[in-house]
């Protein structure tokens, strides 16, 4: 009831601020230089700062993505680090342009907090990851299992659902920090961990001894996790929405940071390269950006299968499989709309 | 031997001359206290050389990255690699000498102020400085600019603060404000004349008191910016700064006013038989043995504060301990928690066991015997 009351507050004062702010978010980033961008204050792969003090990560990426587009200077970017618990405060409040931080995009959030999510940046999901001793194969066998959980989070009420559904039992242990959970599994006081797959994969690289631990092909919730921005700012929604969206169309047709200049000196290119490389169409203007927003996007971060691939993926430590957030031609869910 | 000889024997160890005796008559006095002396032998016996062990003999210190460690002993690698992280924060690498510098005046300005063998003149002025006029230099040498003027390049923003440097600005911004404020709240408290003073006092503390410190930090940090107008800028430093010295300043009130309480009537009777003003007899006569009194509280106060400051974190700042936790968070470093933890915990402990070090010195210098 308080925390609905709590959420109505913010909501109000989005709303209020809403119509206040008339400027245009675009206009202020403008104005100011930088992009001021929200991220979690520290999650593996999607913003965790490196021994440099840099910003890495997914979600940092993305603003840095933004960053490029916009200001023509993917470095143009300062990062505030939300906790969870501030982070719709923020962007209502206008602290910062932009929330990357690792959120999941439900109806509720979308309709009833003055937000709008500009697409999806990672698929994720709630998994399970079980000790390899076990011997368990699948989710369906874990009937009457102890389960070392992270209090406070949906991922709570995700697992009592899918018990639920299939007439299992569990008895929960919760924890407090992801740190505290991760030494309850290995101490052995529960058979298995569960938490979003792409923590699960963070979460058993701090195990004594990763390879004992495997995480179950079961998916048991939908986390699509994605930008937010202010409700009622369209230009600035769309910037952001298609920043996304020109990395992964890069991808599709194979245009890199690496050879992005060859594609946009290429005389004989296809339309659709042509088109988001800015030498046709006149793109960049419909969204109040210059025609190289995207070359800007994909020669200073990446397509999105770089930036994949570097934070998340191979060649980071979570070495986390594409799956889901495959492209779609390749067998993913990863669609994004053309360019023309 | 009967077991009554026995027994006598025994009982006669204990006055043997030496560490036999010592022994014997403060360790195994009796047969629960013998019980007690090996129940706690074992125990230690279990935990020293583990730890030993995990923190030292088994333990990494060589090398740059995570490859170079292994989860079986602590990693001190990870420590060498994060420590810029973990004292400064995001502090822009090619500037670590600021707050170097700010680190080595704050030393060298304490080291006048704290060490007795200095005039006491010298002293009081090099209070003075540090109080009135070291927060704005360092302000200005961190920051890059005062008031609005640019001093050093780049300016470095708040938010790119963190660290050890975080949480000395935090508790010693802290303690250097709220420790006025708290002394004028208790002689407010204490006020007979004035009676709106003295309710506006005590409405002011009681309601300080009565909230919990993550609650202010949370109203400071989150909810403040949607009650200001549109593009104020207000940096989140200064309102958690603010929170922090609002709250802990009900809290050197009350132990001030306990100080107040404890002086004998007769000290403010002849301060007024000497017709000295107000200001003058609290200056003088009043103060000073107050304060006095209440130094274990006072130290008490600020060592809970400084301890305190890591509750910033709930906002997402990077204090000492929470950039210790983050550092754990980068790909390349998940899983060195212990490390961080006690390689936090051990600032925390030199800081707050130094402060308290001081306290008793001071206490000691200052008592008259009674």
């Amino acid at each position: 009831m308080l925390k609905n009351t709590f959420k109505l507050v913010i909501g109000l004062f989005a709303l209020s601020s809403m119509v206040v702010a008339s400027a245009g978010t675009l206009e202020d980033v403008k104005r100011k230089g930088y992009v001021q961008c929200g991220v979690s204050t520290g999650l593996p792969g999607f913003s965790a700062p490196d021994d440099k003090g840099l910003m890495q990560g997914l979600d940092a990426d993305l603003c840095r993505a933004v960053a490029a587009a916009v200001l023509g200077d993917a470095s143009k970017v300062r990062f505030s680090k939300l906790t969870a618990k501030e982070r719709f405060a923020a962007l209502a409040s206008g602290e910062v342009d932009l929330l990357n931080r690792n959120t999941t995009w439900t109806m509720h959030r979308d309709t009833g907090l003055g937000l709008n999510f500009a697409g999806v940046n990672y698929y994720d999901g709630q998994g399970f990851l079980v000790k390899k001793s076990l011997g368990v194969k699948s989710a369906k066998d874990l009937d009457g299992a102890s389960v070392c959980i992270q209090a406070g989070t949906t991922t709570e009420l995700n697992l009592s659902d899918y018990f639920r559904a299939n007439g299992m039992k569990f008895k929960a242990i919760t924890y407090d920090t992801s740190d505290q959970t991760r030494s309850g599994f290995e101490a052995g006081r529960c058979d298995i961990l569960t938490s979003d797959r792409s923590q699960l994969a963070a979460l058993r690289l701090g195990l004594k001894n990763p390879s004992s631990a495997v995480v179950l092909p079961e998916i048991i919730s939908k986390e699509p996790l994605g930008p937010v921005v202010r409700q009622g700012d369209d230009q600035w929604f769309n910037i952001v929405k298609w920043t996304l969206n020109a990395q992964i169309n890069a991808e599709e047709m194979g245009i890199t940071s690496a050879n992005v200049d060859k594609h946009a000196n290429d005389a004989n290119a296809t339309p659709g390269v042509k088109r988001l490389l800015g030498k046709e169409g006149g793109f960049g203007a419909k969204i109040g950006l210059s025609d190289s927003w995207a070359y800007k996007i994909i020669k200073q971060v990446g397509n999105y299968g770089e930036v994949f691939k570097r934070t998340v993926g191979a060649d980071s430590p979570l070495k986390l499989a594409r799956g889901t957030n495959e492209l779609w031609s390749r067998g993913g869910i990863l669609y994004a709309p053309p360019v023309r | 031997m009967t077991l009554q000889e026995f027994n006598h024997r025994y009982q006669n160890l204990q006055y043997r001359p030496g560490a036999v005796g010592w022994v014997f008559k403060n360790l195994l006095s009796s047969p629960f206290n013998i019980l007690l002396t090996f129940g706690a032998l074992y125990i230690l016996y279990l935990i020293i050389p583990t730890s030993l062990n995990w923190l030292i003999f088994d333990s990494y210190w060589e090398g740059e990255s995570s490859q170079d460690c292994n989860f079986d002993a602590a990693c001190w690698v990870f420590i060498k690699a994060r420590f810029n992280t973990i004292i400064y924060g995001f502090y822009p690498q090619e500037h670590l000498w600021r707050p170097n510098l700010v680190l080595l005046l704050l030393v060298i300005g304490l080291s006048f102020v704290l060490i007795d063998r200095f005039s006491n003149k010298l002293r009081l002025r090099a209070g003075m400085v540090m109080l009135f006029a070291f927060p704005f230099v360092a302000f200005a040498i961190l920051h890059g600019s005062l008031f609005g003027v640019e001093i050093f390049d780049p300016i470095v923003r708040t938010e790119q603060w963190g660290g050890l440097v975080l949480t000395l600005v935090l508790s010693l911004g802290g303690i250097v404000l709220c420790f006025p404020l708290g002394i004028l709240l208790a002689l407010g408290r204490q006020c007979k004349t004035m009676p709106v003073v003295k309710y506006v006092c005590i409405w002011f503390i009681e309601f300080w008191r009565g909230v919990p410190l993550i609650t202010v930090l949370f109203m400071a940090a989150v909810m403040l910016p949607l009650l200001l107008p549109e593009g104020t800028e207000f940096d989140k430093l200064s309102r958690a700064l603010i929170g922090i010295v609002l709250f802990e300043a009900a809290y050197i009130a009350e132990v001030v006013r306990g100080g107040l309480q404890a002086l004998p009537k007769g000290q403010y009777e002849a301060a007024d038989s000497l017709n000295f003003s107000y200001w003058k007899q609290t200056n003088l006569i009043i103060l000073p043995q107050a304060l006095k009194l209440v130094i274990p509280g006072i130290v008490n106060t600020f060592i809970a504060l400084l301890k305190d400051t890591s509750l910033v974190s709930i906002v997402g700042m990077w204090d000492l301990l929470n950039s210790a936790i983050g550092s754990t968070r980068d790909p390349n470093w998940i899983g060195y928690i212990i490390e961080a933890y006690v390689f936090a915990g051990a600032l925390y402990w030199l800081l707050c066991f130094s402060a308290s070090k001081y306290s008793q010195r001071l206490e000691k210098k200052l008592s008259t015997e009674r």
